[in-house]
Order: C-alpha cells, then sequence, then structure tokens
C-alpha cells in the first residue's frame, strides 16, 4: 500500500538544491536536479549522520557538508570514501505543484 | 607525570562516547542557505593558478639549487626550496583531502597523492584519520591528530621541528601496512572494506621512497637526495609544524565549538600562500566544504560570531608556547576564548562540555 506525504511546493526548493523534510521521526532530503526533476533520499549521511540537507548539490551529487562524503542521490549510491553505505532512496511525484514522497506506511 | 589516554581504543575512548562527545552536534554560526551554498560552490581556478606557481617556484628552486651548488647561496636555496616542498605540500595534501581545493575530482585526487608523497603521509590512512579529526577535533580519546598531547614532551615537538619522531612514525605505519597490518587505534576508525587498499598504497609509497633514495644512492647524488624524498621533507616541515601547532594547541579539549579548539590568525601574504588560508581555522572547522580560496569571505561572515582574531602568527605562536610549557607540569592548563554574546551563540552547550575537559 503506497502512502503518499505532502512535503512542499515545488517552488520552494531551487533547481540544483536540497531542503530537509522531517515526518514521523525521520528526516529526508528532498532534492530537485537542475533539469527540475525531483528525488528523495534519507536526510542524514551514511558516514556520521550529518545532514545532508545542508551539503551541496552539484549535478547528479550530493556533498555531505562535514566529511566531503559524496552520493548519487538519483540513486543513493555511494561515491567512495569515506562514505561506504548507499542512501536509501524514496520515490517522488509532483501534483499540482507540490512534491509528495512516498515512505513506507 | 603520567601521560593522558590519547589512545582510541582505552578509557578516555569510554568516557568520550558515555559523555555524549563523540559524534556529537557543534555550535554553528548561523548562516543563510543561499550565501552557504555560493561560498561552498567548486571552481578549478584559483586552485589551478596557486599550485602552478607553487610547482614552478619548486622547479625554479630546484634549478636555482642545481646552479648554486657548491656555493654559499646553495644553502639559503635549498632552505627556500625545502619550506615550498615540506611545508606547502602539508596544506595542499591538507586542502585535497577535503576534495575542496578543486572542482575537477582527478585533479583534487592528483594533488592530494602527490603531496601525500611529498609531506611523508599515507593518504588512505590520513584520509580516514582526518575524517575523524573533523567529527571529534580535539575530544580526547576520538581524536588522531591532536599535536599538543598533556603534559607536554618538549623534546619531541623540538624534534618534530624537523620531522624526525613523524618521519620514523611513517616508516613505521608503512611497514605495518605492507605487511598487513594495522594498529588497534588505525581499525578504530578505518573501515574493514579499505583495509586493503591501504595494505596497496603502503606496498607503493615504501617502492616510490626506496626508488628516490635508490636513485641518489646509485648516482652518489646528494642533489637528488635533497630534490625529492625524505630529506626536503624533514628539512622544510618546521613551518609547517609552527602552522599545525597554532591550530588547536593549547586551546581546551572535550568542547562542542570550534571557537573554542581552534584559532583564527591574520597572517602575511606569503603565509597564507604556503598554508592555503588554513590560518582561517575555526571557520574551516565550522564549515569543512567551503573551499580555502572561499575562506577569506566567510571570515568576514562570522567572525562577529568568534573570539578576537590573533593578529599574527607570532601573536598566536607565543600564546601556544607558553600554554604548553605550563601543561609540562599542570596537564589541566588551557587558553579560555572568550566566546561574543551573540544571538546564536550557544555558550550552556559549550560550557558544559568544556568542564569535562
Amino acid at each position: 500500500m503506497s502512502n503518499w506525504i505532502e512535503v512542499c511546493a515545488l517552488d520552494e526548493i531551487d533547481e540544483e538544491d536540497v531542503v530537509p523534510f522531517d515526518h514521523a521521526g525521520h528526516t529526508y532530503a528532498i532534492y530537485r536536479c537542475p533539469e527540475g526533476n525531483v528525488f528523495a533520499t534519507s536526510g542524514l549521511c551514511t558516514h556520521e549522520r550529518i545532514h545532508l540537507a545542508d551539503g551541496l548539490v552539484m549535478d547528479d551529487i550530493i556533498e555531505c557538508p562535514k566529511h566531503n562524503g559524496r552520493f548519487n542521490y538519483k540513486n543513493g549510491q555511494a561515491q567512495g570514501a569515506p562514505v561506504c553505505e548507499h542512501l536509501k532512496t524514496f520515490a517522488t511525484k509532483v501534483e499540482n505543484d507540490t512534491i509528495y514522497i512516498e515512505v513506507a506506511p | 607525570m603520567t601521560m593522558r589516554d590519547y589512545s582510541l581504543t582505552g578509557a578516555s575512548s569510554r568516557l568520550a562516547q558515555e559523555q555524549g562527545l563523540a559524534s556529537a552536534t557543534w555550535y554553528q554560526t548561523d548562516i543563510p542557505r543561499k550565501t552557504m551554498k555560493a561560498l561552498m560552490k567548486r571552481s578549478d581556478g584559483p586552485a589551478i593558478r596557486d599550485t602552478a606557481i607553487w610547482l614552478l617556484c619548486l622547479v625554479s628552486f630546484a634549478a636555482a639549487l642545481y646552479l648554486t651548488w657548491g656555493t654559499f647561496w646553495a644553502v639559503p636555496v635549498f632552505l627556500c626550496y625545502a619550506l615550498l616542498y615540506g611545508t606547502a605540500s602539508d596544506s595542499r595534501w591538507h586542502e585535497c583531502s577535503h576534495g575542496t581545493a578543486f572542482k575537477t575530482p582527478w585533479m583534487n585526487n592528483s594533488v592530494y597523492y602527490l603531496a601525500s608523497f611529498m609531506v611523508i603521509r599515507e593518504p588512505k590512512v590520513w584520509k580516514w584519520s582526518h575524517a575523524r579529526h573533523h567529527t571529534d577535533t580535539i575530544i580526547v580519546g576520538r581524536d588522531y591528530e591532536i599535536m599538543g598531547h598533556r603534559p607536554t614532551r618538549v623534546l619531541r615537538h623540538i624534534l618534530a621541528m624537523v620531522g624526525l619522531p613523524q618521519t620514523w612514525g611513517t616508516l613505521k605505519s608503512l611497514v605495518r601496512h605492507a605487511s598487513g597490518r594495522l594498529s588497534p587505534d588505525e581499525q578504530s576508525f578505518i573501515p574493514e572494506m579499505e583495509h586493503n587498499s591501504v595494505f596497496r598504497t603502503a606496498r607503493i609509497m615504501l617502492a616510490l621512497y626506496g626508488l628516490s633514495i635508490g636513485l641518489a644512492v646509485g648516482f652518489q647524488s646528494w642533489y637528488l637526495a635533497l630534490i625529492i624524498g625524505p630529506l626536503p621533507a624533514m628539512a622544510g616541515v618546521w613551518l609547517a609544524y609552527v602552522f599545525g601547532l597554532t591550530q588547536h594547541a593549547g586551546l581546551a579539549e572535550n568542547v562542542l565549538d570550534h571557537r573554542q579548539n581552534c584559532r583564527t590568525i591574520y597572517m602575511n601574504p606569503v603565509f597564507r600562500f604556503l598554508y592555503w588560508n588554513m590560518n582561517y581555522h575555526i571557520e574551516h572547522h565550522m564549515f569543512p566544504m567551503v573551499p580555502y580560496h572561499q575562506l577569506p569571505a566567510l571570515h568576514q561572515l562570522m567572525k562577529e560570531d568568534c573570539p578576537p582574531v590573533y593578529h599574527s602568527t607570532w601573536s598566536a605562536f607565543k600564546e601556544v608556547v607558553a600554554a604548553m610549557w605550563q601543561q609540562r607540569k599542570d596537564p589541566e592548563h588551557y587558553v579560555r576564548r572568550e566566546l561574543p554574546q551573540t544571538p546564536t551563540a550557544d555558550t550552556e552547550t559549550t560550557t558544559m562540555a568544556a568542564q569535562t575537559a
């Protein structure tokens, strides 16, 4: 069963940027890629649990603001030291200029 | 007097974790997101320019040493070359380990490995130890890069000015890693999946140092020995060591506020070039993904939220020496930095942590 949660308006996220989103005790990072599409991952770096929403988005990459750990936010793949564990990703959709993510019920 | 336990697997480590000092949340100056994004933005230009100047200076002084060989002038020429080799490589190693100097990853990696060879540091091991240093800055039992161990061992610091303990330590660790072993401390911060990479890199580094020494011996050339390998690194490390001491030594241990355990110092342009702006050390630790060339701008934004800046390298270094001299006999002594009363300052957290030091 899908569980779509409203995040924010689409224009609240700049292109090539990320915002944090907290829901039910979990933190998520919501991205808009340079082409404008929306993606979502778990919000904390798998290395030292730093908030990725404070990091820098460069093309398909989110860089942790603390240790230079990099992930592809479209598929969650860790790009090398100091991150070894991939990020969890979540489905997103945009309806009526509002962003939703699908989380476990 | 017994040394504090700075190991990463002993009582201090357990205490740091029990007190919530490990992987903790640190104080940050409030800077708008758009401004921070602009500061973190990467570019290749400044680092290409500065690396080209650095390498050109190295080649020029190496040529000058060749031309002045056998004269008095060879001595000052070599000392300048050694500073570019042993001190400037330290800051290049550091910035590229953060992946912030260049926008292009292969450029960062190339300069990182070159500088690691020059400064005699294992690139894989130090990548992980430096990540820990930024997670748990000057937290006893967690940070592997604390230079100002208490009580102060004066002789060790004097020898370190010519690189002896560092070079000997790296030689031992290279042999240990080349033979497929890690120390318990290293195992605590290097993930298992990286171990083989550490071992392989150590073997390559040993081969390269062996080659550089072998060439000098084979050609019976002091010139080669002074141009590449351990000798220029050791002869030129003293200024990097002075810079390194001014970063944290003599300040508080076990606090969760970089304004209390880092120094920001105004330095002259030559030092800032050699040091790649790491004199803005509070700024660097609070926001480590801001490239070195943006640190002066970041400093302007947050200086009102920080303790007073040291106005010269000398003013910071003499404070370090005085504090460390006192710490020979009194390991509890440290320099307390006065924090400004700004709206964002969370002095309660930092004071609580300081009391555990």
